[in-house]
């Protein structure tokens, strides 16, 4: 039976949608080159879709629609506001850089975007094996018409094409292990088979079979060593405006399809897959950090920095069930989901100094073309230092917050296994240390060697300030986000 | 706002202030503020020792409210009688820095000023810090402008000596980290300092434990042999950065000790007091000897903190009220008289444009009024009666002798060696005939210089003479610590 409440669960999901078909029919009729129409319609939408899933979320409800089909809790709904919160400032931050690279020729920008955050809201909502696989193929089939929105461009074409061939790859895999897992337990719905598993009346056997392929479909997604091999490439061949926007919403829906699989489904085999999880974040850290030493172009240093700091999120995610016992699990997943928000935070604002360092025919995504940005303009350098100092973990940053919630949850275990973990994530983050050190010794310490001036629209620049203060004020007084986070993992592990 | 916050928020609003005001154009205008600022950074510190309650160990000033509710983090702050002087010991010398950089500093001075002025108010944080999360955060933000003054205003070889300074100290605090962390656990969820203190923990705990507070605090100190940084960053860092470096953020490390290490694991800090006391021995006889053959004034200097910061952790870990009040001591007068050597240093630098010894020679003919201020902190470096050098290393190789005759009579020959590795600079570098033009041409100090040189010989005087206020403060703090070292927490 549909009723009410159903409507009212997806309602941010049928903004989203009709908002994109209106905003690809106004764009019709718009001839002019900067499609401001569209670029006011969409900052609108996403406002509009961030209020409403801010107001859902704070109601703290959790609504099942459909029979069940689709879930919208305060954890999906934070998660939601989020996402869109972070496409908008994707697209503050890309319009020019889009308009400039010949990318603006019809509203396919601002379109596809929006299709890709509609797959995120379906993929974080979702309840049911089906729906996340739906939402998963909405959201990259979008970002892989993304990649390649610079037809003329060979790189980005290549990274579209791997990024493709890979991303369907990873699909196929937790298309394979979800398909195991239906015929195990013969249900597709998450509660369903959460139920099923934990009657332990199926072979175990079966089951983990179908738990391998869902790790590895997610690892894929998250970019864990060894499924990480798509991440850099895609990032470097990608337009930086697209990167930005692979690199932040998407990890927020990751992140809820991770919890959606394994905690809401598969939590009675935690203990089979956090062995897995251990074994991805132990490489992640250590490939990704130590990889991203060699690297000179910015952008693939990012995308390895991106594989470390999805082993961190791994970590936070393993150390929910100990021995059985589920009672760290809201301690530890909230701990996850803070990392993963600040980690998108900290994203954006690198990007943003990236699209904004570039301007016609020349993309600042070199380590030297930061050369002397403190002497170009304090500002900026100043925002990409605390962006760096914050990606390593220094305080007063929010990225120092975000490891210790790791750590903590890591260590409050008190097994001598996760508190080795915690030690080999924290020298892992040394080395992390000397590659984001020597970003910014290359701002500060070289001279430029470029004196153009810094040029962007004022709405940039306001929001690339307030964006790296947040880093800083998030550092100080990060108490409401982490409660935030708290509250809305308890009551998904409740309900 | 208590007293506490606003030294620590004094500085650091300052330095925000100065970030803003960005053209070059204003630098005079930034000094000016810069000064004023800390003037008045100094000035709220007063009232944390003419406020201060002799005879008890409690925590004073206390400040506490919730901060991270999530984990139990509180913003907590308080003094004892072994951290209060080492605020006002940080404000103190921060106005010298900033006197130091008049002149010398002509790029970027806003960053220059603001960067010292912050770094003031998080090294103050680090000293009045009693949970452990506030702490850390302290303790780890002072790596921040330490790096970018090393790196943008300092010598030849600075990125080096900036990554070196920084991955350094970064590897042993990540390890405190973890240790805070697992006494949070331990301590079922509180980062608390006072509760640790009063926490039963088991015995191999504590000596992994011990030695994660070691790999933070002892880099910091330094202690042998992980001291290797700190001859190249000083050698390549700013002489405001020096002074800064050898004068308080030394002073963390050694101050983690008496916080944290040997209150917290009393049973481990026994048990590896023989490494510990050993370690600073090696410091002081085997670094002493390093001192002698240095070619380059700063590096003789460095290694001179080595030595004399090896007399702190000597007097920590003898464990007798003479030996801590000593260290402390200790700590207190190296912070007057390193930072006056490095700022003496500086003042040669800023003429000459050399840091090796064998450029200069015969600088007190040109120069007499600077030379005799550099002679009253030499000797203060050797320990001569009568100033703050004296006081420290004189109580710590008491205590040493009443722990033990050998190690006191080791610790002793540092004298010899500290006596001949200064003395021997200075007669290479102040007295004999002119060596060169370069020395022939050198302008005396100015009124600036005098001025600075001036309130640090004053303090090196003042607590060389009459150190009783210095340690009238310490003694119950410094009781109430030993009490606490002497009572096993095994369980």
């Amino acid at each position: 039976m549909i009723d009410r409440f159903s409507w009212i669960a997806i309602y941010p999901e049928i903004v989203l949608l009709v908002m994109a078909c209106v905003i690809a029919l106004v764009d019709l009729l718009d001839k002019s080159q900067r499609r401001m129409p569209a670029y006011i319609l969409s900052v609108l939408t996403l406002l509009g879709v961030a209020a409403l899933t801010g107001m859902y979320a704070s109601g703290g409800q959790t609504i099942y629609g459909f029979n069940g089909l689709v879930v919208s809790d305060p954890m999906a709904n934070w998660l939601k506001c989020f996402a869109a919160l972070a496409v908008l400032v994707g697209f503050v931050y890309g319009r020019t850089y889009v308009l400039e690279r010949g990318m603006l020729r019809g509203a396919e920008w601002y379109v596809l975007n929006l299709l890709s955050l509609l797959g995120g809201f379906v993929l974080i909502s979702a309840n049911n094996f089906l729906l996340i696989y739906m939402g998963l193929e909405c959201l990259t089939l979008a970002s892989y018409a993304l990649v390649a929105l610079r037809r003329d461009h060979t790189v980005s074409v290549e990274a579209a094409m791997k990024y493709f061939v890979l991303g369907a790859m990873a699909s196929g895999f937790l298309l394979y292990g979800m398909s195991m897992l239906y015929g195990a337990t013969g249900t597709l719905d998450i509660g369903g088979v959460f139920k099923a598993v934990a009657s332990g009346q199926i072979k175990h056997q079966v089951l983990v079979f179908g738990v391998v392929f869902v790790v590895a479909g997610l690892a894929f997604k998250f970019g864990a060593v060894p499924f990480h091999m798509w991440v850099p490439d895609v990032y470097q061949g990608a337009p930086t405006a697209v990167t930005l926007m692979i690199g932040s919403a998407p990890e927020l829906a990751a992140f809820a399809m991770a919890i959606r699989l394994l905690v809401e489904g598969l939590l009675p085999l935690a203990f089979d897959w956090q062995q897995m999880l251990a074994l991805l974040a132990i490489g992640s850290l250590l490939i990704g950090n130590l990889a991203a030493i060699a690297q000179t172009n910015l952008k693939r240093m990012l995308a390895y920095s991106t594989i470390s700091h999805m082993g961190f999120v791994l970590l936070a995610l393993m150390a929910g069930v100990i021995g059985g016992n589920a009672l760290a699990a809201a301690n530890a997943y909230s701990s996850a989901m803070f990392y993963v928000i600040v980690y998108v935070l900290t994203t954006l604002v690198s990007f943003g100094i990236i699209l904004l360092l570039s301007r016609e025919g020349f993309e600042s995504e070199e380590i030297a073309d930061f050369a002397g940005l403190n002497q170009r303009s304090p500002l900026y350098a100043g925002i990409m230092a605390m962006c760096l100092f914050s990606l390593a973990g220094v305080p007063p940053l929010v990225g120092f917050q975000a490891k210790l919630s790791v750590l903590q949850a890591l260590i409050s275990t008190g097994q001598a296994f996760y508190i080795g973990l915690a030690v080999y994530a924290v020298i892992m983050s040394l080395i992390g240390a000397f590659y984001y050190l020597r970003v910014i010794k290359v701002m500060y310490f070289d001279d430029p060697v470029s004196v153009a001036p810094i040029r962007a629209p004022l709405d940039m620049r306001a929001v690339l300030t307030v964006n790296g203060a947040l880093l800083l004020i998030l550092g100080l007084v990060p108490g409401a986000l982490m409660a935030l986070c708290a509250k809305a993992i308890v009551q998904m592990l409740v309900t | 706002m208590g007293w506490l916050s606003l030294a620590i928020w004094t500085p650091i609003v300052f330095g925000a202030v100065l970030l803003a005001l960005g053209r070059e154009s204003q630098a005079q205008l930034v000094r000016w503020i810069a000064l004023i600022g800390s003037l008045i950074s100094f000035l709220v510190t007063l009232p944390l020792y003419q406020g201060f309650r002799l005879g008890t160990p409690a925590m004073q000033f206390v400040e506490k409210t919730p901060w991270i509710p999530r984990f139990n983090v509180n913003y907590h702050l308080g003094v004892d009688g072994i951290s209060v002087w080492f605020v006002l010991l940080t404000a103190f010398i921060t106005i010298i820095v900033v006197i130091a950089g008049w002149e010398v500093i002509q790029r970027k001075v806003n960053q220059y000023m603001a960067a010292f002025l912050m770094l003031s108010g998080l090294m103050i944080g680090v000293f009045s810090a009693l949970d452990g999360v506030l702490f850390y955060m302290f303790f780890e933000a002072t790596l921040i402008p330490m790096y970018l003054i090393i790196g943008i205003w300092g010598g030849p070889n600075k990125i080096y000596a900036a990554f070196k300074f920084f991955l350094y100290t970064f590897l042993g605090s990540l390890l405190m980290l973890v240790a805070f962390i697992y006494l949070y656990m331990r301590s079922g969820g509180s980062f608390d300092v006072l509760t640790w203190q009063s926490l039963p923990l088991p015995g191999t705990a504590q000596t992994l434990l011990f030695f994660a507070f070691f790999a933070a605090f002892a880099v910091k100190v330094p202690m042998w042999p992980v001291h290797t940084w700190l001859p190249d960053v000083h050698v390549e860092a700013p002489t405001g950065g020096s002074a800064v470096l050898a004068a308080i953020m030394l002073k963390l490390g050694a101050y983690g000790f008496l916080r944290f290490s040997m209150p917290i694991l009393p049973d481990a800090s026994r048990e590896w007091a023989w490494l510990m006391i050993a370690l600073s021995l090696i410091a002081i006889i085997y670094i002493g000897v390093v001192a002698l053959v240095q070619q380059d004034m700063k590096k003789l200097v460095a290694y001179s903190s080595v030595a004399h910061m090896g007399f702190v952790t000597l007097g920590f870990f003898v464990f007798n009220p003479l030996g801590v009040t000593g260290g402390l001591l200790q700590m207190i007068a190296h912070g007057f008289v390193s930072g006056a050597m490095f700022l003496c240093i500086g003042v040669l630098y800023d003429r000459v444009h050399s840091r090796e010894i064998s450029a200069y020679g015969g600088v007190a003919n040109t120069m007499p009024r600077f030379a005799a201020f550099a002679l009253l902190f030499f000797m203060a470096n050797c320990g001569l009666p009568g100033t703050a050098g004296f006081v420290g290393e004189w109580t710590v190789i008491l205590g040493a002798v009443q722990a033990n005759f050998w190690i006191g009579l080791l610790a002793a020959t540092a004298l010899i060696s500290g006596a001949a590795y200064t003395l021997w600079m200075f007669k290479r570098v102040y007295f004999g005939a002119v060596a060169n033009d370069h020395v022939g041409e050198m302008k005396d100090i100015n009124a600036r210089e005098f001025l600075m040189l001036a309130l640090l010989a004053v303090a090196v005087l003042w607590m060389g003479l009459y150190p009783k206020p210095f340690t009238d403060v310490m003694d119950a703090s410094v009781a109430n610590l030993l009490k606490q070292v002497a009572v096993s927490k095994l369980n």
